[in-house]
């Protein structure tokens, strides 16, 4: 049984008791606990089911690899599924549950998949479920489902905040054990700008629960020293519980800290997302321990040595009374050793190598621990925990010479280096035979854009395994990369360790090595996805040999874990099947993050409203205020139509347009996109963006331009006014600033760089309103201060002067066919020059009006909108514009596209008007239908809808569209059918509805 | 071919799974075949698979210079559906979905096709009158789509926050047989049915050169060795203008990387697929109970199969938008795939100026989907030198400016 020790435990605070409940049943831990260790501590060995065959789960480590302990914490919006008990640091009133069993965690009735487990090896649903079809997705697949995933799916909006912080270092080095802390030595002292993150809450890693010595004092005393020493380095950051999650280009890194996880009571976010640019990276994670695959490797009991021994140091938890130790390498013996010196019992330590004798063996022998020699575990004994275990000879098939009685086992095949944020962006790894593990390949590290590497790994994460090692490597690479980095200072002396001195490891990738298949089949390779030794062997004669096939065919490695702990092993088995060394086999790829990292702080601060920029006009608290109906536009918000008392939407629509045609309508034109061109070259880079001629334009003079793009596709459209002979202001459409902007600069940059023209987008430093309706002039006239009479102003004239005591600009322009003024004035004005115009309009029948009102009155006067009668796919020609192509350019943008074949098609359709038969309003994107199907089946179309309105100055149905050959078809009627099987008829007219003559708007 | 039923792996059992055969050969490469497809991608095989199939054409070399399915095949987000706006896109696009209906029982193979339903989120006015112009197309050329209320979306995904405080949610495109499929599945189906009609999928065989005798193609250069051939087939996705440049041409197409990424897995909680192309994201949620999310492309070019971190973050911070609930689940996982993207964002299968050598390609960012329908087409190009399926893709198109561009509907193409 596991309990509590005697002994202290370093990290915990025994004076201090804390509750907490894990599936609902009350438990008690120390401040310094994980939730692992807590569990342990009150004899929960059983803390989850597997995914596949829900077999019970017991912990197999004590960090960021553990696969199994994974539970739902905490409830409604701070709810969240799959937490690693190993890396969840105890706090008072922690609620956890454990997840993926029904009804109970000792009961599970999925457990009969295990039952099942011969009918399920790798891969078997690809050859099931085929028959009958229906049965996948009505019958199969929804029992799959429901069985698969693990904790339980969030209800509520997150009640946490996360946010974002940036960084900018020479050196950033992951991890803040001994390698970390000396390469930061190294580093800080060189005097580089330093940044080193460690993903627990302390320092110092694994040596001091090894009982390393470091320049002649004890672990725990060296790394407080040291920790003092990097703390005084005003170059040096170090932060805790911070994760290096991932390397990518150009040294570009992610740091993942936790702020509130462990203390959830306090304020401020949860997690902190620190996005780095480092010139070095220094990758100094450390090695994880590898699982030895004997059958019954996954039973609760059964962990790695090293985390057995963790548990028994760091928090004072023993894992069992008698512990079984089974290893192919020294380092195990440490465990046996700190297990005896707490006074628990060590029945036997079985070495599968033939012979050793290294002073930690030795050391294991004089304690009086029995040492068994080229000796293995048969199969572990027991169901939901550990009750003992059969032995075997390694060399053999398994048969079973003993058989001894133990509550647990502490197992060890050696260590892998984590070479994860080494791989992520392309190093390079080697393996290395004596070690049997991959490790960084220092010749071939991932390359920044100098060419040069950027990644420098350090310690046992570069593959040195003794304190001495590890040390020296470490001071070294932090030495390596602060030069690179740019940093001059001396380094000094580096630390030095003192290390007993091991024998070599020796391979066992299956025990016994001629296991049979019973045994093999319960050699547990993911404890988590349930990947067994039989499994990996099974795909391998099936032909997917491939390690990626192998992975996906198996699910090997595709746990929550990542495979931490079984790809080696994996790959190992793998390459046994294919009788490949392990090297041609090589690994799957390493991908970010190291351990998974919440979504909230991925998104970071801009959430709700604020996810992306939100773009306001001034007057847009007024809208708010006066029954806007809100619709988004690019980053902006418009208001579709202002709401008035008890009226639909629809009603305020028809109201404002019908005002804006008899009095007076105010627009809040301020999104349109607004870019001053300037510059000598002016004139002639905009002939060249705009299909018009715009060099001609006069001083004073508006013009209504198309601009397409080269493959000659109308894009935007806007009214250019020329201020002086050098400065044009270009208007483009609410969604196009931003785009037409970067368009313009993109050609002056890439093409014409060597033309004189600057552009500057100047949308949002003005508001502008379009004062618009038979009584525009008179609202004008009474706010008084500059002349707008048609005889000063006329139609696309544009003047600077005062209104009402505003500066502002005038264009005399119109986009729904009444005489209509769009007036700027500085942003800050914005707000004021609205209420001024409401006020002096009340008189006048003023009412503001929103896009919906413009867009009606633009279709009734026949004037294209971007993006309606646009799609990319239709060209100003098709929308019989030709008036608007400049015949005189030699060039402009699309030009030479529009004379291709297809474009000059008489074929292609063409804008017409369409008036229903009946009145009423054709669907939104109906098309036309002609006769008969195309080769392919699908009936012929002639036409089709791009603008579709009720008009309340018409009472009737209108609607723009292309139709083939249309513009000679005046009077025919074509068909529209409607999804719902009807169809409706409307005749081909003149897409100019309203006021053909545009006698309102040039009065 | 050992065929694949409950009663095989119930007899398998009892004898330790000793009998599976494997599921495709290893051969080493013939002197010269009839067909020589480049790229054991989900395309290259379906290609492979119909040439057999359709027309009888069986002594056919499949050359992977990698393993077979280990490109965007093997890295997709494996949303299937048909509810594209333009002619020739919605009849192959159909082809293969309704082809993805039968695809287990055809291959024997479980692919896992599973038409749970996509939605496509209208979240302005400009993408509620896109969608409906869409569902109007799709009722003419025989798909079955139908734009919804935000209330059904709701109830279809309850999970869903429909009243977004940017972007609420106006209506959907729902496509009832679109859904997901197994990726690596496909592939694998795929290649145990090509290999058993006694072709040869050549794994670890990098195509160096294109061989020409006359304007006519006569085999390829590869890593092992010479490969001779009548006909050639390029589907190598992002790599298609480098093999177009051995072959002395070149092709209107620019290789990007697109991200995806999963979450952890939890319980049940999300049926149908969706997308929103508004704010750039979509989800879905695996069998495993991973929450498969994907975005947009990065903005350059590349070839490292990596992506910028800053499209996650958008991706996600879309996403938490629309599913407040994600927020606390955490990635598990994120990579990126190379892919062809055209000029105009549609595929390109056409003849080329060699003679005798075609190019299946660019798929970009949503040609999983349209596996069984490309190689369908494809098969049916090379056999008989025309299909209706690939009239409208030929790369002649982009010379006489008659691109597909799907755009139009659609920011992304998924
Ligand atoms: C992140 C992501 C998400 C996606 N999501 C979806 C989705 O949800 N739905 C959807 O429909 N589509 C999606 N796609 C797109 C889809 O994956 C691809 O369009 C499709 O898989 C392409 O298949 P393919 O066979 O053409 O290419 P690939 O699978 O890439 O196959 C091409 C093969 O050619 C090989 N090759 C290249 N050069 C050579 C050479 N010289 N010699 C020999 N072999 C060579 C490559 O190794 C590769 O195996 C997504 C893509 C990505 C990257």
């Amino acid at each position: 049984m596991s309990t509590r020790l005697a002994t202290a435990g370093r990290l915990l605070d025994r004076a201090s008791t804390m509750e907490f409940t894990f599936n609902g049943k009350r438990m008690q831990g120390h401040e310094g606990d994980t939730l692992a260790s807590a569990l342990l501590a009150n004899d929960q060995m059983l803390v989850g089911r597997s995914f596949k065959y829900h077999r019970p789960r017991g912990l197999v480590a004590s960090g960021a690899e553990e696969p199994n302990g994974l539970v739902n914490m905490g409830a409604g919006a701070f709810f969240e599924p799959n937490q690693r008990i190993t890396t969840t640091e105890l706090f008072e009133g922690l609620a956890a549950e454990s997840q993926n069993h029904w009804p109970s965690l000792e009961f599970d009735v999925g457990a009969v998949n295990a039952k099942l487990s011969r009918f399920m090896p790798a891969g078997f649903y690809y050859k099931m479920f085929i028959h009958p079809r229906p049965l996948w997705k009505h019958v199969y697949e929804p029992f799959i489902r429901k069985a698969a995933g693990l904790g339980r799916a969030p209800t509520e909006m997150d009640g946490s905040s996360y946010e974002h912080f940036y960084a900018h270092v020479d050196v950033l080095i992951t991890g803040g054990g001994i390698a970390g802390l000396a390469a930061a030595l190294a580093a800080g002292r060189a005097g580089a700008d330093v940044l080193l993150v460690e993903q627990t809450a302390h320092w110092g890693g694994r040596a001091p629960v090894d009982g390393a010595q470091i320049d002649g004092l004890d672990g725990d005393t060296w790394v407080k020293e040291t920790v003092q020493a990097l703390e005084s380095m005003d170059n040096v950051t170090l932060r805790n519980r911070t994760m290096g999650t991932g390397v990518y280009d150009h040294g570009y890194a992610l740091a993942y800290e936790r702020l509130t996880d462990h203390a959830p009571d306090q304020d401020g976010p949860r997690h902190r997302l620190w996005r780095i640019r480092a010139r070095q990276i220094v990758t100094a994670t450390g090695s994880i321990e590898r699982p030895l695959s004997f059958a019954g490797n996954d039973i609760p009991g059964v962990m790695l040595a090293g985390a057995v021994r963790d548990y028994a140091v760091n928090f004072g938890v023993s894992l069992g009374d008698r512990t079984v130790v089974v290893t192919n390498n020294d380092d195990a013996y440490r465990t046996a050793i700190t297990l005896k010196d707490a006074g628990l019992d060590v029945p036997v330590i079985l070495d599968a190598r033939p012979t050793a004798d290294g002073s930690l063996v030795q050391q294991a022998r004089e304690m009086g621990i029995r040492v068994a020699l080229g000796k293995g575990i048969a199969h572990v004994n027991g169901a939901k925990r550990v009750t003992g275990v059969s032995i075997c000879l390694q060399a053999g098939e398994g048969s079973e010479i003993e058989e001894i009685a133990c509550d647990a086992v502490a197992m060890s095949g050696g260590w892998s280096p984590v070479v994860h944020l080494w791989s992520h962006c392309g190093g390079k790894l080697i393996w290395d035979d004596a070690q049997s593990h991959f490790r960084p390949d220092a010749s071939r590290p991932p390359l920044g854009a100098d060419g040069l590497g950027f990644v420098v790994p350090a310690g046992a994460a570069n593959g040195a395994m003794s304190t001495a090692e590890v040390l020296v490597d470490a001071f070294q690479a932090g030495a390596a990369a602060a030069k690179a980095a740019g940093a001059t200072g001396k380094t000094g002396r580096g630390p030095t360790g003192d290390t007993p001195k091991e024998e070599p490891m020796a391979p066992v990738w299956l025990m016994p090595q001629g296991a049979s298949y019973k045994l093999r089949s319960k050699m547990w390779l993911d404890y988590q996805n349930d990947v067994k030794v039989s499994d990996v062997q099974l795909a391998a004669r099936e032909g997917y040999e491939s390690v990626e096939h192998t992975k996906r065919y198996t699910t090997l490695g595709m746990a929550t874990d990542q495979g931490k702990l079984s790809n080696i092993n994996g790959l190992a088995t793998l390459a046994g099947a294919l009788n490949a060394p392990i090297p041609a086999v090589g690994t799957t790829t390493f991908r970010p993050p190291y351990t998974p990292i919440s979504m909230g702080a991925i998104g970071g601060e801009a959430r709700g409203e604020l996810f992306q920029p939100l773009h306001k006009t001034p007057m847009h608290d007024w809208h708010d205020a006066n029954g806007a109906d809100w619709e988004p536009v690019g980053h902006w918000r418009r208001a579709y139509a202002f709401v008035r008392g008890a009226e639909t939407v629809e009603q305020a629509v028809q109201r404002e347009v019908t005002n804006t045609r008899e009095n007076l309508g105010l627009l809040d034109a301020s999104t349109l996109g607004k870019l001053i061109v300037r510059g000598p070259d002016a004139g002639k880079f905009l002939d060249m963006l705009y299909t018009n001629m715009m060099s001609t334009l006069k001083p004073g003079r508006c013009r209504y331009g198309l601009m397409c793009t080269e493959n000659g596709f109308l894009s935007d459209d806007g009214v250019v006014a020329r201020i002086d002979d050098d400065t044009f202001l270009c208007h483009t459409t609410t969604g196009g600033a931003d785009r037409i902007y970067a368009h313009m600069e993109e050609w002056l940059q890439t093409e014409w760089w060597d033309w004189q023209v600057y552009v500057t987008n100047v949308t949002e430093q003005f508001a502008q309103v379009a004062v618009v309706g038979p009584n525009a002039r008179k609202v004008l006239e009474k706010l008084g201060g500059m002349d707008v009479s048609a005889e000063a102003l006329s139609f696309m004239d544009w003047a600077d002067g005062t209104i009402g005591g505003f500066d502002c600009r005038v264009y005399r322009i119109s986009f729904s066919g009444e005489l209509s003024f769009e007036i700027a004035v500085p942003a800050s004005q914005g707000r004021a020059f609205w209420d001024a115009l409401l006020e002096a309009g009340a008189e006048f029948g003023v009412m503001p009006y929103g896009t919906e009102c413009l867009h009606i009155m633009r279709a009734e006067k026949g004037f294209i909108m971007i993006g309606d009668e646009t799609d990319g796919t239709v060209i100003p020609q098709d929308l019989g514009l030709h008036w608007a192509i400049s015949k005189k350019k030699d060039d402009f943008l699309g030009k030479r596209a529009q004379e291709r074949d297809h474009m000059t098609d008489p074929t292609r359709w063409q804008l017409v008007g369409l008036e229903t038969t009946d009145g009423s309003v054709i669907p939104d994107g109906a098309y036309a239908v002609g006769e008969g199907v195309n080769e392919n089946g699908q009936r012929n179309t002639q036409g089709r809808v791009t603008s579709t309105y009720h008009s309340p100055t018409l009472g009737r149905g209108i609607a723009m569209g292309l139709v083939l050959h249309g513009p000679d078809r005046m009077g025919e009627v074509i068909e529209f059918p409607k999804v719902d099987g009807t169809s409706v008829k409307a005749k081909i007219v003149n897409p100019v509805f309203f006021d053909p003559e545009g006698e309102k708007q040039n009065v | 071919m050992k065929r694949y039923s409950v009663f095989a792996i119930a007899r398998e059992a009892m004898r330790q799974h000793a009998g599976w055969p494997r599921a495709w050969a290893s051969p080493t490469p013939k002197a010269k075949y009839d067909v020589v497809i480049v790229g054991a991608g989900g395309h290259g095989l379906a290609t492979a698979y119909y040439l057999g199939k359709n027309f009888g054409i069986t002594n056919v070399a499949v050359i992977e210079k990698g393993w077979l399915g280990g490109g965007n095949t093997g890295r997709n987000t494996t949303i299937i559906r048909s509810n594209y706006l333009q002619d020739p896109s919605a009849a192959i696009y159909e082809k293969s979905r309704s082809l993805y209906e039968t695809m287990s029982q055809d291959l024997n193979y479980n692919v896992m096709f599973s038409p749970r339903g996509v939605i496509m989120l209208a979240q302005t006015h400009h993408e509620v009158r896109g969608y409906q112009r869409t569902a109007h197309a799709n009722a003419l050329q025989g798909v079955k789509t139908e734009f919804i209320s935000p209330a059904r979306v709701k109830q279809l995904v309850p999970i869903m926050n429909i009243d977004g405080p940017r972007y609420p949610v106006l209506g959907g495109l729902w496509q009832a047989r679109g859904g997901t499929a197994r990726h690596d599945a496909v592939a694998w189906g795929y290649a145990r049915a090509c290999s058993d009609m006694g072709m040869d999928i050549i794994q670890q065989c990098e195509v160096t050169n294109v061989l020409t005798d006359g304007g006519k193609v006569t085999g390829v250069e590869t890593s092992k060795g010479k490969i001779l051939c009548d006909k050639l087939g390029g589907v190598v996705a992002g790599h298609s203008s480098a093999l177009a440049e051995m072959a002395g041409f070149q092709l209107p197409m620019e290789s990007v990387a697109l991200q995806a990424l999963v979450s952890e897995p939890i319980k049940p909680c999300m049926d149908v697929v969706v997308m929103a192309n508004t704010v750039h994201g979509y989800m879905s949620q695996s069998d495993k109970g991973e929450m498969v999310i994907g975005g947009g492309t990065d903005g350059y070019n590349n070839y490292t199969q990596r992506g910028s971190f800053h499209h996650i973050e958008e991706t996600v911070r879309a996403l938490i938008e629309t599913f407040p609930m994600i927020s606390r689940l955490k990635m598990l996982r994120q990579w990126g795939g190379i892919v062809d993207v055209t000029g105009d964002r549609s595929p390109i299968l056409t003849k080329t100026p060699v003679e005798g050598m075609f190019m299946n390609c660019g798929w970009g960012t949503g040609g999983f989907k349209a596996i069984p329908g490309s190689g369908w087409a494809m098969a049916e190009l090379m056999a008989n030198g025309h299909s209706p399926l690939t009239e409208e893709f030929s790369m002649n198109r982009f010379r006489a400016g008659k691109f597909i561009d799907e755009s139009v509907a659609a920011g992304v193409a998924h």
